[in-house]
C-alpha cells in the first residue's frame, strides 16, 4: 500500500514553521525569472499567490474563469477574517486560535498545518491594512473585532458585511500591480480543462478560452491549483454559478489524491429555498448570530398556523418561543459552530416546528438587539445584509424576524496536500478551499478567508521554492511535447462526444436531479442504506448524461451550455466520491453526520480509535472503484476530546 | 405575496462584436413574482435549449449582488427598475402582468459586445492596472494597529471601496464616462494614510488611462450615482477632481 507522507517538519509545534523556513531551499533572483508558475484561480488564495510570486520575481501565468480577477467567489464572503492579534485583550493567542480551529474541525485536521495557519494569521491583517483594506475601526482609530461561532474571544476583523470583497480587492490590486509590471500574465475568461504531467511531474495545463472555445496549451515548471470548492455538486448552494470542482478532478485523474470529500459544510443561516427555478441559495453572514437570536415556536400548533399563513411570528409571545440553541448550548448559545447550528435547525424542523410555508425554516430575530442597541447600531453593523434579505424575500427584517435554513456552503475536503501544500503529483500545488488541509471536518466562521490568504501570501511562496530550487536547470517546456498533444487529443474527443449525444435534456435539468440526490442522501444527515442508494443513483446519472444531454451550438465557439456540461460530468464524479467517503466513515464528525453514530442527545459521535485519519482517494481508472489510502492523524500536542459547546 | 405573471421579453441578440444585432421577442408565461430576473432568464434559456436553440448569453456569477459580473440594461436602466440592486438582485415582483421588458447589454464604445448581452469590460482592468493599488510587497507592512485611522475616514473609504466594478455607471452615463468607477478607487486610497505616498501619481495615471480607453467625460448629471448598485456617491468624483488638480499643479 502507498505510504502517505505528509512531510511535517520535526520539532516542537510552535517551532516547526520557523525551522522549516530556516532550512528550506531558496531560488536566487536570477533563477526566479527563468521559472514559470501557473496559478489557476484568482480568489483570495490564487490572487494572493499570483501577486506574491510575481513580486518575488517568478514568471506567473494566472487564469480566471470570470471576465475579471476581481469577481472570484471569495468576493462574496461577508463576515470576517480571524487572526490571533489579541487586540481586545480577551485572552486570545496563536495557540488558542490553533486550538479552536482543531477543535472546531472535530479533530480531523493536521496539527502542524493548523498551527502554521494560526501563526501567520497576524501577518495577514498587517498585509491587508498595508494594502489599504478599509477594515472596521473603533473611534480611537484602532481596528475593531467581532465574535464568530466556535470561539469565546473576539478575533474577527471585518469590513462591514463585505470582508471578502475588501480582502479580495486588496489581493486583486496587488495582482494588478504585478500584471502591469509584467511578472503576472493574466488570462481572463479561461477555464482549466486538464493537468499535463511529464515524467511524473506537473508541467502544464490545457485551458479553454471561454470566448472563442479554443483549447490552448500552457507549460510551466509548477502548477498551483486555487480553484475553490465543489459545493455546487448539490446544484443549489451558496457558491457562485461558475464555481466548480473540475480542476480538482483533473488533478485527481492525474494522480492527486482527493481527501475527505465527504466533509462539506452546511451553513445554518441561508435564505430558505422558494421554488423550482431557484438558481442558488443566498447566505446570511454568521456575524448575524452575534446579535440575532434563533428560535422556532414552542407549540406545534403555532408552527402550523405560521405555515398556513394564519399567524405572524411577532404575535408569538416570548414564553412561547423556543430559543433552541440557547437552550441546548448555554455556553456558546447562538454562536455554536456551523455544523452544530445546522443540525439543530434540521432537528427542530424535522420535529414539526419549522416555519415558512415549507416548514423548512427557522427564525433569526433581531428585536432584542434593536431594543438593546437601537436600530441605528444594528443598521450600522448589518445594514447591507438586511437590505440583501429584503430584496430577495420582500420582508423587512427590522420589523419581522428573518427566516433562515441551512444550505451547502463550503467544502473542507479537497485535493490532498503535504505540509508544503504540494499534492501527490510532484510540482502540482493546491491552495485555499481547493485543498483539504486546515479545517478538518468542519470549518469555523471567518477561517476560510484566513486560510486562503495564509496559503497564498505566506505559505506557498516559501514552500514552492523548496521544490523549484531543484528545477532551475530545467529549460522551459515546449507545448508540442507528446504529453500535451495527447492530452489535447483526449480532451477534444471528450468534448466532441458530449456534443454528439444530442439527447433531449438540458444540462441544468440533469444537474438539478443530481443535486436532489446529493441533498437527500449525502446532505445534513447520512446513513448506510441512503449512501448505498446514492452511489447507485449517482452512477446512473452518468448514463443519463451520456444518453440524454443536449448541448446546442458549436464545440469550438463561445458556448455556455458546453461550459456547464463539462463541469457537470465532474460534479457527478465528485458526488460519487463524496458518497463513497461518507459511507466509509462510520462515525459522525463535524459536517459529516451519520445517523447511526450519535449520542442519546443527538450530538455527533466520533470514533477516534477507527477513524482518526484523512481519507485519500486514489484514482484507479474510469469506472473503477478508487483506492482508499489513509493518512493517520497523530495528535502530539492537543488532547483529543469530545467537542462540548454546552458548558 | 407570490403571484404569477406573463411577460414579453424583447432581448438584444448579437452573434459577435462585429456582427449586426437585433431585438428578438420571447414570451414567458406564469412567472413567479418571487423569482429573480435571472431565474426567469434561466427558465427562458431552458426552454430555448429544449427547442434546440442556442441560449441567450449574459454575464452573471455570484447571484447575490457582490461580484459585479451581471450587466443588463433593462427597460432603459442599468440593473433595471429598482434602487441599489444588481441585475441578479432584481426580482420579478418589480414587473407587471402583460409587460414588455426590453433587455439590452451595457452600451459603450469602451465595452464592446462579445455576444448577446455579454460585454467586454477589460477597459476597467486596464484602469486598475494603471494605478489602482498601494505598492506594498507581501510581508512588508508593519503591525496593523500602528496606523491609527479615524473611524470617519475608514468608514468613508469603505463606502468608496464598496464599488463592484460592474460598469453600471458607464452604462447610465450619456457620455459613457467611467468617472464614478475611477473616483471610487482614487478616493478609497486618498482617504487612507497608506495611500498618500503615491496619491498624485495614482490619480494622474488612472485618469490618463481612462481617457485613452475611450470613456467620455463627466458632466455631473448624477445618473451614475442613481444607478450604482452600491450607491457610490458622486462626492467621490469631486474628490478625484480635487486630487487631480492638486497633482497637476504640483508638477
Amino acid at each position: 500500500m502507498t505510504k502517505i507522507n505528509s512531510r511535517i517538519p520535526e520539532g516542537p509545534l510552535a517551532e516547526k514553521w520557523s525551522n522549516y523556513k530556516s532550512h528550506q531551499k531558496l531560488v536566487n533572483p536570477a533563477n526566479k525569472r527563468r521559472l514559470d508558475i501557473i496559478v489557476v484561480g484568482t480568489g483570495l488564495a490564487g490572487a494572493s499567490a499570483a501577486a506574491s510570486l510575481g513580486e518575488m520575481g517568478f514568471n506567473v501565468i494566472n487564469f480566471c474563469i470570470q471576465d475579471s480577477a476581481r469577481r472570484a467567489h471569495s468576493i462574496a464572503a461577508q463576515g470576517g477574517i480571524n487572526a490571533a492579534k489579541n487586540y481586545q485583550n480577551d485572552g486570545d493567542s496563536i495557540y488558542r486560535l490553533f486550538y479552536d480551529t482543531i477543535k472546531g474541525g472535530d479533530y480531523r485536521a493536521r496539527e502542524a498545518n493548523v498551527y502554521r495557519l494560526a501563526e501567520v494569521s497576524n501577518d495577514i491583517i498587517d498585509q491587508c491594512v498595508g494594502q489599504g483594506v478599509p477594515f472596521a475601526r473603533e473611534y480611537g482609530g484602532l481596528l475593531d473585532n467581532r465574535s464568530f461561532g466556535g470561539a469565546q474571544v473576539s478575533r474577527t476583523f471585518y469590513a462591514k458585511g463585505q470582508t471578502g470583497q475588501q480582502l479580495l480587492l486588496g489581493a486583486y490590486s496587488a495582482q494588478m500591480r504585478q500584471v502591469k509590471k509584467g511578472t503576472v500574465k493574466l488570462y481572463t475568461r479561461y477555464e482549466m480543462l486538464d493537468l499535463v504531467v511529464i515524467d511524473g511531474r506537473a508541467r502544464g495545463i490545457l485551458a479553454r478560452d471561454l470566448v472563442t472555445g479554443e483549447i490552448k496549451r500552457f507549460a510551466a515548471h509548477a502548477v498551483v491549483i486555487a480553484t475553490g470548492g465543489y459545493g455546487n455538486a448539490f446544484f443549489l448552494s451558496t457558491n457562485a454559478m461558475s464555481c466548480n470542482g473540475s480542476a480538482a478532478m483533473q488533478c485527481y485523474r492525474k494522480g492527486a489524491y482527493f481527501s475527505n470529500p465527504a466533509f462539506a459544510q452546511i451553513h445554518p443561516t441561508c435564505i430558505p429555498v422558494h421554488g423550482e427555478f431557484q438558481s442558488k441559495l443566498t447566505l446570511m453572514s454568521e456575524s448575524l448570530r452575534n446579535d440575532g437570536r434563533i428560535w422556532v415556536p414552542k407549540k406545534k400548533e403555532d408552527a402550523e398556523a405560521i405555515r398556513a399563513g394564519k399567524l405572524k411570528p411577532t404575535a408569538i409571545k416570548e414564553e412561547d418561543r423556543d430559543y433552541y440553541l440557547e437552550r441546548r448550548y448555554p455556553a456558546f448559545g447562538n454562536l455554536v459552530p456551523r455544523d452544530v447550528a445546522s443540525r439543530a435547525a434540521k432537528e427542530r424542523c424535522d420535529a414539526g416546528f419549522g416555519v415558512n410555508n415549507t416548514g423548512l425554516a427557522v427564525y433569526l430575530d433581531f428585536s432584542d438587539a434593536i431594543k438593546r442597541l437601537g436600530r441605528d447600531v444594528v443598521e450600522a453593523r448589518y445594514g447591507n445584509l438586511f437590505q440583501m434579505y429584503e430584496k430577495i424575500v420582500d420582508d423587512n427584517p427590522y420589523e419581522t424576524p428573518m427566516m433562515i435554513y441551512p444550505a451547502i456552503h463550503y467544502t473542507m475536503g479537497g485535493i490532498w496536500v503535504d505540509y508544503e501544500l504540494m499534492t501527490s503529483v510532484p510540482g502540482c500545488f493546491c491552495i485555499g478551499e481547493a485543498n483539504f488541509s486546515d479545517h478538518g471536518a468542519n470549518r469555523l466562521g471567518a477561517s476560510a478567508l484566513m486560510q486562503g490568504l495564509a496559503d497564498g501570501y505566506f505559505v506557498l511562496p516559501y514552500t514552492i521554492q523548496n521544490y523549484l530550487a531543484d528545477q532551475i536547470r530545467v529549460p522551459r517546456f515546449s507545448t508540442e511535447l507528446p504529453e500535451f498533444v495527447e492530452a489535447e487529443k483526449e480532451l477534444k474527443a471528450k468534448i466532441d462526444k458530449i456534443m454528439a449525444v444530442k439527447g433531449t435534456r438540458t444540462v441544468d435539468s440533469i444537474h438539478k436531479e443530481l443535486g436532489l440526490i446529493m441533498w437527500d442522501f449525502v446532505g445534513m444527515a447520512r446513513n448506510k442504506a441512503g449512501l448505498e442508494t446514492a452511489i447507485q443513483k449517482i452512477r446512473a446519472m452518468k448514463d443519463v448524461f451520456w444518453k440524454e444531454v443536449y448541448v446546442p451550438g458549436n464545440a469550438y465557439d463561445l458556448n455556455t451550455e458546453l461550459d456547464k456540461a463539462i463541469r457537470l460530468l465532474d460534479f457527478i464524479e465528485i458526488g460519487e466520491l463524496m458518497a463513497l467517503d461518507a459511507l466509509d466513515r462510520e462515525e459522525s464528525c463535524g459536517g459529516h453526520f451519520r445517523e447511526e453514530h450519535q449520542t442519546e442527545e443527538g450530538e455527533a459521535l466520533r470514533h477516534d480509535d477507527k477513524f482518526s485519519y484523512v481519507s485519500c482517494w486514489k484514482f484507479e481508472g474510469e469506472n473503477k472503484e478508487p483506492e482508499l489510502l489513509k493518512e493517520d492523524l497523530d495528535y502530539q500536542f492537543v488532547q483529543v476530546q469530545t467537542r462540548n459547546y454546552k458548558a | 405575496m407570490e403571484k404569477f405573471i406573463n411577460v414579453t421579453l424583447r432581448v438584444w441578440r448579437q452573434r459577435g462584436p462585429k456582427e449586426k444585432g437585433q431585438f428578438v421577442d420571447y414570451k414567458m408565461e406564469k412567472v413567479s413574482t418571487d423569482s429573480s430576473f435571472f431565474e426567469m432568464l434561466d427558465a427562458l434559456n431552458e426552454k430555448l435549449v429544449s427547442q434546440k436553440q442556442e441560449p441567450i448569453v449574459f454575464d452573471h456569477d455570484c447571484r447575490e449582488g457582490i461580484c459585479g459580473t451581471c450587466s443588463l440594461y433593462i427597460n432603459g436602466r442599468p440593473h433595471g427598475n429598482d434602487t441599489a440592486v444588481t441585475t441578479c438582485q432584481l426580482h420579478m415582483r418589480r414587473f407587471s402582468d402583460g409587460e414588455t421588458i426590453i433587455v439590452e447589454p451595457w452600451r459603450s464604445t469602451a465595452f464592446p459586445v462579445i455576444r448577446d448581452l455579454m460585454v467586454d469590460r477589460t477597459a476597467f482592468e486596464k484602469i486598475q492596472q494603471a494605478g489602482g493599488y498601494i505598492s506594498v510587497n507581501t510581508g512588508g507592512p508593519r503591525d496593523a494597529n500602528e496606523i491609527p485611522i479615524s473611524k470617519i475616514d475608514a468608514d468613508e473609504a469603505m463606502d468608496s471601496a464598496s464599488c463592484i466594478g460592474c460598469g453600471a455607471c458607464v452604462a447610465a452615463c450619456k457620455n459613457a464616462s467611467a468617472m464614478l468607477f475611477v473616483s471610487a478607487k482614487v478616493s478609497q486610497f486618498a482617504l487612507l494614510p497608506q495611500g498618500k505616498v503615491e496619491a498624485k501619481q495614482r490619480v494622474k495615471a488612472m485618469v490618463a488611462k481612462m481617457d485613452e480607453l475611450g470613456f467620455g467625460n463627466c458632466t455631473n448629471t448624477r445618473a451614475c450615482e442613481v444607478e450604482c448598485p452600491k450607491s457610490v456617491s458622486i462626492s467621490n468624483i469631486a474628490r478625484l477632481n480635487r486630487e487631480l488638480i492638486c497633482a497637476k499643479l504640483s508638477d
